[in-house]
């Protein structure tokens, strides 16, 4: 009784203590906790797989550096399996702030597995207008981005002689933080176009976006970095998120651990106040 | 393991103030507020150069300049697709968004408002007719039997919580009796997606946490 009710007034830095401490030495030292993947990342997985060697895929990325140690790691993974592919890649921004690091991430690896910039992949860089983009990304990809994320006219680039709409493309990946992203995405281009498409989503948006799984409206999907190291799991990667996952795993233990004492605790001084 | 320290001034930067972020957790201090203050103004100066450079020059300043200064056709040449000079008319309704700022024509800037809200009223209305309303009711109706024990389970236990967790929302009706059995129904089944939210967040948050950890750890320390 008295550890309980010492807990009563512990200090809430300590919690903050132990978390720091259970993120850190995993990432020091791991522990190879085992991972399992489950239905929504296979699925993401496959429908990729299934793809026709070759074909071009629109790939919307949309969010900024804030997300970048959720989102990174299943954009790079993803791109790795359409390249290994032969599949061509169309990207595009609707967030102000990624256009940089989505870049960054596109050009590190299509070096990696060299590809050719405006022959294999393309980054058409940022365009504001959110859902507006979307629609009139329907009319035409080049008359919605005329000019490239470096200034260079779209038209001019060899991938871009395939692309019209989103008729050009067998799957629509929607990597995205929040608004605009997928939600949009479904919205404006699944429901009116027609266009398979899967997602890779942070962790604290994806309950929402389980009911479109389950009408099929995504065919599969990443959920923050547990989502991404299943993927990269699959691809037999080793990155940036499976390297999280045993930290990920041991603040979860502790803080499920502490919401179970907070309510013994709670429980107790009830009863003892009623007494 | 070996240390392997960065010579990026950038990267230590990036580090330091990171750690100085943290420092908060103990308790506020100067080193925070620097930090905090220094944040706040560097994300507001990069995202106004960032928006001047990425949304007003490329869709506004450029196409008008392009066709006032002659080097691409009529300036108002609809009829042959060229819009540009029309832009003239979006650009006239961003201005009168500034004139909130002069206190007696400030309701000028209502006309630019009623445009940017009709626009994405009609096109998130669609969008949500066409893209959540009819699919999910779609999705929503499943067969009970026929599929499988598994599926048939799954069936029914999503049609309960569907039914109960709808019910737990009318509040025409006190919930007593059928209907407050059923809203309690509805209780638990909501209950578990918050629980379900509380820790997809919780993992959003612990990722953002690793993530910096990382940093400190590769990129700053260069631990291997």
């Amino acid at each position: 009784m008295g550890a309980l009710r010492s807990l009563e007034k512990l200090d809430r830095r300590w919690i903050f203590l132990v978390v720091g401490l259970l993120v850190l030495f995993p990432l020091l030292w791991p522990l190879d906790l085992p991972l399992y993947v489950s239905p929504p990342v296979q699925a993401y997985h496959d429908a990729i797989a299934e793809l026709p060697d070759g074909c071009t895929v629109l790939v919307s990325c949309d969010y900024d550096p804030a997300s970048r140690p959720e989102l990174v790691p299943m954009t790079e993974t993803t791109l790795r399996q359409l390249f290994d592919k032969r599949c061509k890649v169309v990207a595009t921004v609707l967030w102000n702030g990624g256009a940089g690091l989505v870049d960054q991430v596109l050009r590190g690896v299509g070096e990696e597995k060299q590809r050719v910039y405006g022959v294999d992949y393309i980054n058409l860089g940022y365009k504001a207008g959110n859902e507006a983009v979307m629609v009139l990304m329907g009319q035409g990809i080049a008359s919605a981005f005329p000019r490239d994320n470096s200034g260079l006219p779209t038209r001019g680039f060899p991938i871009m002689r395939e692309v019209r709409d989103y008729s050009s493309f067998p799957l629509l990946v929607s990597i995205s933080a929040g608004y605009p992203g997928t939600k949009e995405y479904v919205q404006q281009v699944q429901g009116r176009f027609h266009i398979p498409m899967v997602a890779g989503v942070t962790a604290v948006s994806a309950p929402e976006f389980y009911p479109y799984l389950q009408t099929g409206q995504l065919r599969g999907m990443l959920g923050g970095m547990a989502g991404a190291a299943e993927y990269e799991k699959l691809r037999r990667e080793k990155g940036t998120a499976t390297q999280g996952m045993d930290a990920q795993s041991m603040a979860h233990v502790f803080i499920a651990l502490c919401i179970v004492l907070g309510n013994v605790v709670q429980w107790t001084r009830r009863r003892r106040d009623a007494a | 393991m070996s240390l392997h320290l960065s010579h990026d001034f950038g990267v230590w930067v990036a580090a330091l103030l990171t750690l100085f972020i943290f420092s908060f957790l103990y308790k506020d201090n100067p080193f925070y507020k620097f930090a905090e203050h220094l944040f706040v103004g560097v994300s507001a100066g990069y995202y106004i150069i960032l928006n001047f450079w990425t949304v007003v020059v490329p869709n506004l300043w450029d196409p008008l300049l392009q066709v006032f200064s002659g080097r691409a056709g009529a300036p108002f040449a609809a009829s042959l697709g060229d819009y540009r000079g029309w832009l003239l008319l979006p650009g006239l309704l961003g201005l009168l968004l500034f004139t909130r700022l002069f206190g007696r024509i400030g309701w000028l800037s209502r006309w630019s408002l009623a445009l940017i809200i009709g626009v994405y009223a009609g096109l998130k209305t669609t969008g949500f007719a066409q893209g959540d309303f009819v699919a999910q009711l779609q999705g929503s109706l499943q067969p009970l039997w026929g599929r499988g024990l598994a599926a048939d389970l799954s069936a029914v236990v999503f049609t309960v919580g569907l039914i109960s967790s709808m019910l737990f929302f009318f509040f025409s009706r006190e919930h007593k009796g059928a209907l407050g059995a059923v809203s309690r129904v509805g209780i638990v089944f909501l209950m578990v997606s918050f629980g379900a939210g509380y820790g997809y967040t919780v993992m959003s948050r612990v990722s953002l946490l690793i993530g910096r950890f990382q940093y400190l750890i590769g990129d700053w320390l260069g631990i291997r």
